[in-house]
C-alpha cells in the first residue's frame, strides 16, 4: 500500500446514524482523515459507491433483521479489518430492549399491518455473527477515539483506548462524586470511560453509554444502589438501557427482575 | 456491496427507475418509479431502515428517560427529540419552566439548526447542484467554501456541546430544565465565534442562491408551528396555509398515519385532505414576519419573496434559517441571566402530555401517557420525514415527466435530488426508505 491509499467503507445496520455522523462531526480533522484514505463506500456522505474489497470497514448499528444477517456476512468477506462503532454494533444498543419482550407484540404496537414487517426477535451485536477486529464503544462513540482507532489500524499498531472505569476520569478531573455526595445512582464505577466523565461533570449520574468496563463488579454497585434506597426495579432499569445486552449489564438486570 | 444505481431503463415511453440505496441521506432508503406512456404510474419512496420499536419499548420506562431514549431515534437531530419529549412531559404534569430555561432551550435548538442545516446544505445537498459525488470531491475545487462550511457547522456543534454536554445525544436535558446551566461567562466565550458564524451564514445563503434551480412550483399545504412573537422552535400553535389552527393536543384529530407495504415509515395525512409539507419551506412561509430584519434583507437580496413553493429552493431557506439561528443565539447570549435553579421540580401524575417542536427537517409530534408511578404506558412519535413522505412521492410524480427524456444517469441523479430537497432523515422516520425506476 505504499502508493495506494487504504480503502474505507462505512456501513449501517439498525441504528440512529449518530456514530457515522461522528466522522463528519470531526470538522477540524475531517479533510485530513478522509484525505488519508480512499472513501470507497460511505453512502451517507457520498454518491460514489465503489465495489469491495476494502481495507477497513466501519459498521454502525445492530443486527435486527434477516437482511442485516446476510449483509454482515457479506461485509465480513469484503473487509480486511472490521471495526464496529458504537453501542448498537458492539452490544445490540437501545433496541435490544426488545430482547426481553415479544417482538410480535411490539410490531403490533407500532405498525398497523404487522405482516409487512420482517424482523428478528432479538437485536444482536455484530460479533454474534462474524469475527470483529475491534469494538469501539459508546452511545455515541467519541470522535477522537474513532480517529485514534483509524490511525492505529492504518499504521498497524494497537489502538490506545482505555478500558478503565468512568470513576478514574472523574477523579482526574477533580469532579465531586455524584454518587456519594448527591445520592445519584451513578453507573460510573462499572462503566468503561470514553466520554471523559461527561455526566458527572454536569452534576448527573453516569447512565452507562460506554457499556461495562473490564471485570465490572455490578453486583456490588447494585447492592450500593439498594442501600441508597433504590428499588430492585430501579436497579434493573439502570442496567437495562443503552448497553442492556452487554453480558455484565444483562446479567445484573436479570438478577433484579421480579 | 449494495449496487448503487441499477440501470434497467431504455429510452422509451415505458420504463422503470430504480435506485437501490439512496446516498447522502440519513438512513436507508430506495426509490422505485414506474413510467408508462410517459406518465408516471407508480412512485414508491421505500424505506427499508430496520424497525427499531421505540414506541413499544418506551412502555414501562420511567418518564425521566424519555428525552434520552428518544434522542437515540436520530443522531442527526437528537435535540428535536429531547425538546419534544420534555415539553410533552411538562404538558402532562402541568409544569411551567422559567423564562431563563426557555431561552437556554432555544439556544440549544439554535445549535442543532446551525449544525444540521450546514451539514445538509454543504455536505449532502450542494454536491447535487454542483455535480460532485461528495463534499470531499467538492473540497478539491472549492477548498475555501468547504473549510468555512466546516467551521460554521462546528460552531453549531459547539453550542450543543456547551448547553447540552455533547453534540450527539446531549446529556444535559431533563424534564423541568437542565442538570446544569452555563454561566454568562461560559456563553460569552462563544460570542465572537457566533458573530463570525452569522456572517458566514449570510454568505451561505448567497452561495445557495447562486445554484441552478428548475422552474418547479407545487401547491403545498404547509404545516408549521406558529407563535405570536417567535420564529418557532419549542412553542406555538400548529397552523397551515389551508386553515389548520390547532393546539398540539389536537394533532391526532387532524392528522393520521397509515402503514403502506413499501415502507417501514408510516405515512402521514391530514384527515380531511391529503399530504402536506413540513420543514424549512413550510416554516418560512408561515413565519416570514417573525424573521429578523437581516434575514428578510438577505432573502430579498437573493430573490426570495415572503413565500416559496419551489422545493429545490429549500437549500436557500436553510441558509436563511441558519442566519436566524445565529442571530437568535447572539440575542439569547446578550440577554442571558443565569437561572436560580437549573430545573423546576416535577411531580409526575397519571396524565397524557402532548408537544410539537420544530426539528431542522420540520415539525415533530410526541405524545405520552404516564401512570401514577411515573412510568410511560403509551408513546406516539411522528417525525418530520414520515410526514413529508407522501409529499416527496408527489413531487416525483409531478417532476419526473419533465425530465423523462434525460439520459438514465442524469434522470436518476435528478430524482435523488428531489428527495434530498427534503433532507430526509430515514433513521428518524422508521417507523420509516429504497429508489427503483421501472420503465416497462
Amino acid at each position: 500500500m505504499a502508493n495506494k491509499k487504504p480503502r474505507l467503507a462505512v456501513y449501517k445496520m439498525s441504528s440512529c446514524d449518530g456514530c457515522q455522523l461522528s466522522l463528519l462531526d470531526a470538522e477540524d480533522e475531517l479533510l485530513d482523515v478522509l484525505g488519508g484514505v480512499e472513501m470507497a463506500y460511505f453512502p451517507e456522505a457520498s454518491s460514489k459507491m465503489q465495489k469491495g474489497p476494502y481495507d477497513i470497514g466501519l459498521v454502525e448499528g445492530s443486527i435486527t433483521t434477516p437482511r442485516n444477517v446476510e449483509e454482515i456476512r457479506q461485509i465480513r468477506k469484503e473487509c480486511k479489518i472490521l471495526i464496529t462503532i458504537g453501542a448498537c454494533a458492539t452490544a445490540g444498543g437501545i433496541q435490544a430492549l426488545r430482547n426481553w419482550k415479544d417482538t410480535k407484540e411490539f410490531t403490533k404496537i407500532v405498525y398497523a399491518s404487522p405482516e409487512y414487517i420482517s424482523t428478528l426477535d432479538r437485536s444482536m451485536p455484530v460479533s454474534a455473527f462474524v469475527h470483529v477486529d475491534f469494538e469501539l464503544r459508546g452511545c455515541p462513540i467519541n470522535k477522537y477515539q474513532l480517529i485514534e482507532v483509524l490511525n492505529a489500524f492504518l499504521n498497524s499498531r494497537k489502538p490506545n483506548i482505555p478500558t478503565y472505569s468512568v470513576c478514574i476520569d472523574c477523579k482526574l478531573k477533580g469532579n465531586i462524586c455524584v454518587l456519594t455526595a448527591h445520592g445519584s445512582p451513578c453507573m460510573g464505577p462499572v462503566t468503561q470511560t470514553g466520554c471523559n466523565a461527561l455526566c458527572p461533570s454536569y452534576d448527573r449520574g453516569c447512565f452507562g453509554c460506554y457499556g461495562p468496563m473490564d471485570s465490572a463488579n455490578t453486583s456490588s454497585l447494585a447492592k450500593q444502589f439498594k442501600q441508597m434506597g433504590f428499588s430492585k426495579f430501579d436497579v434493573m432499569i439502570a442496567f437495562r438501557s443503552y448497553n442492556a445486552y452487554a453480558e455484565a449489564f444483562r446479567k445484573e438486570s436479570e438478577a433484579n427482575e421480579k | 456491496m449494495r449496487k448503487p444505481l441499477e440501470k434497467k431503463a431504455k429510452q422509451m415511453k415505458n420504463k422503470t427507475i430504480k435506485v437501490d440505496y439512496l446516498a447522502r441521506v440519513e438512513g436507508e432508503g430506495a426509490l422505485y418509479i414506474k413510467i408508462k406512456n410517459n406518465e408516471v404510474s407508480e412512485v414508491e419512496l421505500r424505506i427499508f431502515e430496520p424497525p427499531r420499536f421505540f414506541e413499544a419499548f418506551l412502555r414501562g420506562r420511567p418518564y425521566q428517560e424519555a428525552p434520552d431514549i428518544t434522542a437515540r431515534i436520530c443522531g442527526i437531530c437528537p435535540v428535536a427529540y429531547q425538546m419534544s419529549a420534555v415539553h410533552a412531559m411538562e404538558n402532562a404534569f402541568g409544569v411551567t419552566i422559567s423564562p431563563e430555561i426557555k431561552e437556554l432551550r432555544r439556544l440549544l435548538y439554535c445549535g442543532e439548526w446551525i449544525e444540521s442545516h450546514t451539514l445538509h446544505l454543504y455536505m449532502l445537498h450542494a454536491p447535487d447542484f454542483l455535480g460532485y459525488d461528495d463534499v470531499v470531491q467538492m473540497s478539491k475545487d472549492h477548498p475555501e467554501i468547504v473549510k468555512k462550511a466546516l467551521k460554521l457547522k462546528k460552531i453549531g456543534n459547539d453550542i450543543m456541546n456547551l448547553v447540552g454536554g455533547r453534540e450527539i445525544h446531549p446529556i444535559n436535558v431533563k424534564v423541568g430544565g437542565f442538570f446544569k446551566v452555563p454561566t454568562r461567562k461560559d456563553l460569552m466565550k462563544m460570542y465572537d465565534d457566533i458573530n463570525w458564524a452569522r456572517d458566514a451564514a449570510v454568505e451561505t445563503a448567497r452561495f445557495a442562491a447562486t445554484l441552478k434551480f428548475p422552474e418547479f412550483v407545487q401547491d403545498y399545504e404547509c404545516v408549521s408551528l406558529v407563535h405570536p412573537f417567535e420564529y418557532p422552535f419549542n412553542e406555538g400553535r400548529i397552523m397551515s396555509n389551508k386553515g389548520i389552527d390547532i393546539l398540539p393536543e389536537q394533532y391526532d384529530f387532524h392528522f393520521r398515519e397509515e402503514h403502506v407495504e413499501h415502507s417501514h415509515a408510516l405515512h402521514s395525512r391530514i384527515r380531511e385532505r391529503d399530504n402536506y409539507l413540513v420543514g424549512p419551506i413550510a416554516r418560512y412561509n408561515l413565519n416570514y414576519d417573525k424573521l429578523t430584519p437581516l434575514c428578510k434583507e438577505i432573502a430579498e437580496e437573493v430573490g426570495l419573496s415572503s413565500e416559496c413553493y419551489n422545493p429545490f429552493k429549500s437549500i436557500i431557506i436553510r441558509g436563511i434559517e441558519t442566519i436566524y439561528s445565529c442571530e437568535e443565539a447572539l440575542r439569547i447570549i446578550e440577554s442571558y441571566r443565569m437561572p436560580d435553579s437549573p430545573a423546576v421540580k416535577v411531580e409526575p401524575s397519571e396524565a397524557t402530555g402532548y408537544a410539537c417542536t420544530e426539528a431542522p427537517r420540520g415539525m415533530i409530534y410526541h405524545r405520552y401517557r404516564v401512570n401514577s408511578e411515573g412510568l410511560i404506558e403509551d408513546a406516539k412519535i411522528v417525525p418530520p420525514t414520515s410526514q413529508n413522505q407522501r409529499t416527496i412521492e408527489n413531487d416525483l410524480r409531478t417532476f419526473v415527466p419533465s425530465i423523462v427524456d434525460l439520459p438514465e444517469k442524469e434522470l436518476i441523479w435528478k430524482c435523488e435530488q428531489v428527495i434530498r430537497n427534503y433532507d430526509p432523515c430515514i433513521s428518524c422516520a422508521t417507523h420509516f426508505l429504497k429508489l427503483d425506476i421501472h420503465r416497462e
